[in-house]
């Protein structure tokens, strides 16, 4: 039993990032569940056993994203660091964990973000992302409480510190970047820093 | 029969009041079964130091020894007679069967042990959250209890007449953490609290008084934060501060006056400080977040105007 279900599990997450590079690829209306079950090997019925629809799966992969990098966060949230070097250590996750699943980001980028009517339903607002939310507030309200951030409106905190990481991955797909993206970690960690700082 | 004294330390009265707002069993019940032997606002005929030399050179027992008000040795801000609060309750502190603190102010010290000039003001076992009262952290009376605290600013008197009877039956009481009994303690105010709907949506009210609306995030509401059964045994039988639109301000809890502002709640970055009892501030946040997204409809209209 236990073994099966490990499996579905791998499974799961071998769909997701496949589906996840053709969604990127060719956008979320032109890519079908054929397509899917091509590209995997898998048959459409098989398929089936896992996502109820399409619109199912495009909602796991914000989930499955979220709770993964909801969990590099709270790690990071449970370190006993000050909060600017917990800054540096959240960009440098963030940009090292866009490098390994770039799939990830592309599929934020270039479907979520663009085809909310499909996330309108049961993944609206943080629903889908909520272990991400979760861990940034945190993040930001344990730097006020110890006097090290300044106390602002949550949602301008919140996007100083989720921008410049979108932006950065962005023109990191855009193949605009000069340099890795780790490169430009410290410096962007410094920024952010710099303004949420008290 | 059974006697109770009642003393006073640094005290507004307000417990006082309460007590004669008594019901089931009322004032005068409880004393026909009692024998009160002084109580400050009431007793006219009676000599109090006389009372009281009785009880130490044991010519009258006393099984009640209810205090109110807070603590201090310094006779300059309390005294009785020629003595100081502290000297009087040293003098029958092993004489009677139960010590009860009636109040903040002589459970924890309260508002009168914020007082700059005079920094020696205590409750009767501890001093806000510290087991540094005037009597020792491991006193107990007669009856092998520590002094019993029921705590409030003031007391709802049902608290005080649940307890006396408890006592005077012979039931035995839990105590919590801080000495209080379970059974009227281990309530909050958020238990029965008809703004809980609101609560659980996160529908917030931005003014006091309004029907709709927790006061939670933006009015200071102590609610989820305090042990009191204010909206399980309502005050006049009636009402409670939150069923009326104004915030609970924790009276019953030994930190009560330590807060900077009690209509509103400390925030860091939007987020509540303090978050309810038994939650984690994760678990709150996810939870809230939750109920934003899935918006109910309902609690965001005035209730005259719901189906
Ligand atoms: S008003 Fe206070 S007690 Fe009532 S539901 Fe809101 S937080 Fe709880
Ligand atoms: S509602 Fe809160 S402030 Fe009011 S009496 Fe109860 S515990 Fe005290």
């Amino acid at each position: 039993m236990k073994v099966s279900k490990i499996s579905k599990e791998q499974k799961k997450e071998e769909i997701v990032k496949t589906a996840c590079k053709l969604f990127a690829k060719n956008g979320y209306y032109n890519t079908t569940i054929p397509d899917i079950a091509e590209a995997l090997g898998m048959s459409v019925g098989n398929l089936y056993n896992y996502f109820k629809s399409k619109e199912e799966l495009a909602k796991y992969i914000m989930q499955y994203s979220s709770k993964l990098l909801g969990e590099e966060i709270r790690n990071i949230n449970e370190m006993d660091l000050p909060t600017k070097e917990k800054i540096f250590l959240l960009v440098k996750r963030f940009i090292e964990i866009a490098e390994e699943n770039p799939e990830l980001i592309d599929y934020f980028l270039r479907v979520f973000l663009s085809n909310r009517e499909v996330f309108s339903k049961g993944c609206e607002g943080f629903l889908c992302v909520q272990e991400v939310v979760t861990e940034i507030m945190l993040f930001l309200e344990e730097g006020v409480k110890k006097g090290d951030l300044r106390n602002q409106d949550l949602f301008t905190a919140f996007v100083t510190i989720m921008g410049p990481l979108g932006g950065l991955v962005f023109l990191k797909g855009e193949n605009i970047l000069m340099d890795n993206p780790l490169k430009y970690s410290e410096e962007l960690a410094e920024n952010i820093w710099r303004a949420l700082k008290a | 029969m059974k006697t109770l004294l009642w003393i006073q330390g640094l005290t507004c009265n307000g417990n006082t009041h309460s007590l004669l707002n008594a019901e089931n069993p009322s004032f005068y019940d409880i004393f026909s079964k009692i024998k009160l032997l002084f109580h400050p606002a009431i007793s006219s005929d009676e000599d109090l130091i006389k009372i009281i030399k009785d009880i130490t050179q044991n010519k009258i027992s006393l099984t009640f020894l209810v205090v109110e008000g807070s603590i201090t040795k310094n006779k300059s801000f309390c005294r009785v007679g020629d003595f100081s609060i502290a000297e009087i309750i040293d003098q029958l502190k092993d004489k009677a069967e139960f010590i009860i603190a009636v109040g903040n102010c002589a459970s924890f010290g309260n508002i009168p042990a914020l007082y700059k000039e005079n920094t020696n003001v205590v409750g009767l076992q501890y001093i806000f959250t510290e087991k540094k009262g005037l009597l020792p952290p491991n006193f107990k009376t007669k009856s092998g209890y520590p002094v019993i605290n029921i705590s409030g600013c003031p007391i709802h008197p049902a608290w005080f007449m649940q307890t006396i009877l408890a006592l005077y039956y012979e039931k035995p009481l839990i105590l919590d953490a801080f000495n209080r009994p379970k059974e009227i303690y281990m309530y909050l105010p958020h238990d029965g609290c008809i703004r809980n709907e609101y609560f659980e949506w996160k529908e917030e009210s931005e003014e006091f008084g309004h029907k709709e609306g927790c006061l939670f995030y933006n009015l200071g509401c102590k609610g989820p934060l305090t042990h009191a059964p204010c909206n399980k045994i309502l005050w006049n039988r009636t009402s409670s501060k939150t069923r009326a639109g104004m915030p609970c301000l924790g009276c019953t809890e030994f930190n009560f006056p330590l807060r900077e502002n009690y209509f509103e709640t400390k925030k860091n970055i939007g987020i509540p400080e303090e978050v309810p009892l038994g939650v984690s501030k994760r678990a709150y946040i996810t939870i809230s977040g939750v109920a934003k997204s899935l918006r109910n409809e309902r609690v965001k209209k005035k209730l005259e105007e719901t189906d």
